[in-house]
């Protein structure tokens, strides 16, 4: 037996307000990417006729490196490494006390909490560059700057990241210890804190892993590290000697970020 | 009260952990030893107090009018700021696409492996970097910055496109073929509503990051309000610094407002 087609049987999936709205957001974001296109003059036909430039540019010019300039590369990646870790650990001691603050499950105070959020919030949003030079105006150059400007950076993610994870943990054992008679202290050192011990230490390492990518900037600004040999050998034209740079660079952190991704799976 | 009444909360510790924790502990006190001595922790500080510096980073740029027209300058570069940013998002997640097909394990089946690995190598790399190659390539200007922030965007999305992929329900997709619907009907009914919002949502958040990236791509050169803000910088210009970091900061969060109540929206 053949069914009959009629228009009434046919079924709508989707209502007919949905269609408008997926014509409407469409049309808007290809609207502001006109508009974004004619500002930047970066057409997606620009783009890619440009291809053939960067696989020329590769080879001619950052290749071979400069390996003669290994040593310099070195130092200035202990440097940056350096730096990457002490503002990470600053990070976690000075996030550490501030979490209990920021979550809502250990601070029923509206206002504190409010407020840290608030901070939290806007901190996080800045660019850190903007972190950066702030710091470098106010404390002078050198390294220091670049830690103090990564280290609050970095303690508003961790803050962020955990204050999550304490929000999720299990309340049973703080109720188990509150009903034995226990106090803040021991309810926060029983009942909380093994609990996300192993979340912080992952979020410290991933924190890690963030710095030191971010850490490459701080050089420009004269707040030391790798990227104040980037910023000379652009302006001198050394393309073999930036091939090196880049290449080391992403080799370090290649490196590092396996071995904390192998801790962190291992921890969480 | 006597010590054997105290009830131990943690368990016993066996050999192999002992000596786990002991070489823990050995490295972490080496690595920091090490990095406390190389580091070099001296400073360079200017002349004029930290007071005064944020004096004129942040009072006198809003009190005195000779700053007020440099507002609308910065402004306009902060457009070309998120101009870069959004070009380069849309780029990004147009070449994700593929990317993320191959990279998920049940689009791209044994080559999944491959697509993953490419996509982390991308974000393995800072964005700076990515502007230094573009710079050098195509020279100085924002034309640099939109490649240099959609190859790097590039990583994260196709990541976060790969898993929303692998995630797919295949019920429905299901359903529609045993109801005789052909391909094409699946994918737009069974697989188009479950991944379009969260593609939307997981490029809107890269978009978010991208401004903040833009801003620092600036410094090698690649266009938009970071090339005022190391000049000005270089100068101790700090008003004119000052008026950069208000326009960058006012800019920031109000788009990531913006952004996030979007979010929240589409998922």
């Amino acid at each position: 037996m053949k069914r009959k087609k009629t228009s009434s049987s046919k079924v709508r999936l989707f209502k007919p307000s949905f269609y408008i709205k997926l014509i409407g957001v469409s049309a808007g974001v290809l609207v502001l990417y006109y508009l974004a296109i004619r500002q930047t003059n970066a057409s997606l036909a620009r783009m890619l006729s440009a291809f053939p430039i960067f696989f020329r540019m590769l080879i001619e010019d950052f290749f071979p490196p400069d390996f003669g300039y290994f040593p310099t590369v070195v130092n200035q990646l202990i440097e940056t490494f350096n730096i990457a870790l002490i503002s990470t650990t600053l990070a976690a001691v000075l996030a550490f006390p501030l979490l209990f603050f920021s979550s809502s499950t250990l601070n029923r105070h509206p206002l504190s909490y409010g407020g840290m959020r608030v901070v939290l919030t806007i901190v996080r949003s800045i660019p850190n560059i903007i972190m950066v030079v702030l710091m470098v105006a106010v404390v002078g150059l050198g390294s220091v700057s670049g830690i103090l400007a990564l280290m609050i950076y970095s303690a508003a993610i961790l803050i962020k990241l955990t204050s999550e994870s304490v929000e999720s943990i299990d309340e049973r054992p703080i109720q188990a210890i509150k009903a034995m008679g226990g106090n803040t202290p021991q309810v926060i050192r029983y009942g909380v804190l093994p609990q996300i011990t192993p979340i912080y230490l992952s979020h410290i390492l991933y924190v890690l892993e963030i710095n030191l990518k971010a850490s490459v900037v701080l050089g420009f600004v004269g707040a030391g590290g790798i990227g104040q040999l980037i910023r000379r050998q652009m302006s001198l034209f050394r393309y073999d000697r930036l091939g090196l740079i880049i290449f080391v660079l992403f080799l370090a952190i290649s490196v590092i970020d396996y071995i904390s991704q192998t801790v962190r799976s291992r921890l969480a | 009260m006597k010590n054997k009444d105290r009830i131990s909360l943690r368990s016993q510790r066996t050999l192999k952990q002992k000596t786990m924790i002991y070489l823990v502990v050995m490295s972490l006190t080496f690595l920091y030893a090490f990095s406390l001595w190389s580091q070099d922790f001296s400073i360079a500080s200017s002349q004029s107090s930290p007071g005064t510096i944020l004096y004129r980073l942040f009072v006198v740029p809003l009190i005195d009018p000779t700053y007020w027209p440099s507002f609308v300058e910065r402004g306009w570069q902060m457009i070309e700021t998120i101009a870069i940013a959004y070009a380069g998002g849309i780029a990004a997640s147009l070449f994700a696409l593929p990317v993320a097909i191959l990279a998920a394990r049940n689009s791209g089946g044994r080559a999944s492996y491959l697509g993953k690995l490419f996509l982390n190598a991308i974000r393995s790399i800072p964005e700076l970097l990515f502007g230094v190659f573009f710079v050098a390539a195509v020279g100085p200007g924002s034309f640099a910055g939109v490649l240099a922030i959609s190859v790097n965007s590039i990583g994260m999305i196709g990541k976060l496109y790969s898993e929303s992929i692998e995630s797919i329900d295949q019920a429905p997709i299901a359903a529609i073929k045993a109801s005789g619907g052909n391909d094409l009907q699946a994918f737009w009914y069974g697989i188009l509503p479950q991944i379009l919002p969260q593609f939307l949502s997981i490029s809107l958040f890269r978009f978010e990051i991208d401004v903040r990236a833009s801003t620092i791509l600036g410094l090698v050169g690649a266009g938009g309000i970071g090339v005022p803000l190391i000049l000005s910088q270089q100068q101790r210009h700090w008003e004119e610094v000052g008026v950069i970091l208000i326009i960058v900061i006012v800019f920031v969060v109000i788009i990531d407002k913006i952004s996030g109540k979007i979010r929240s929206n589409l998922v």
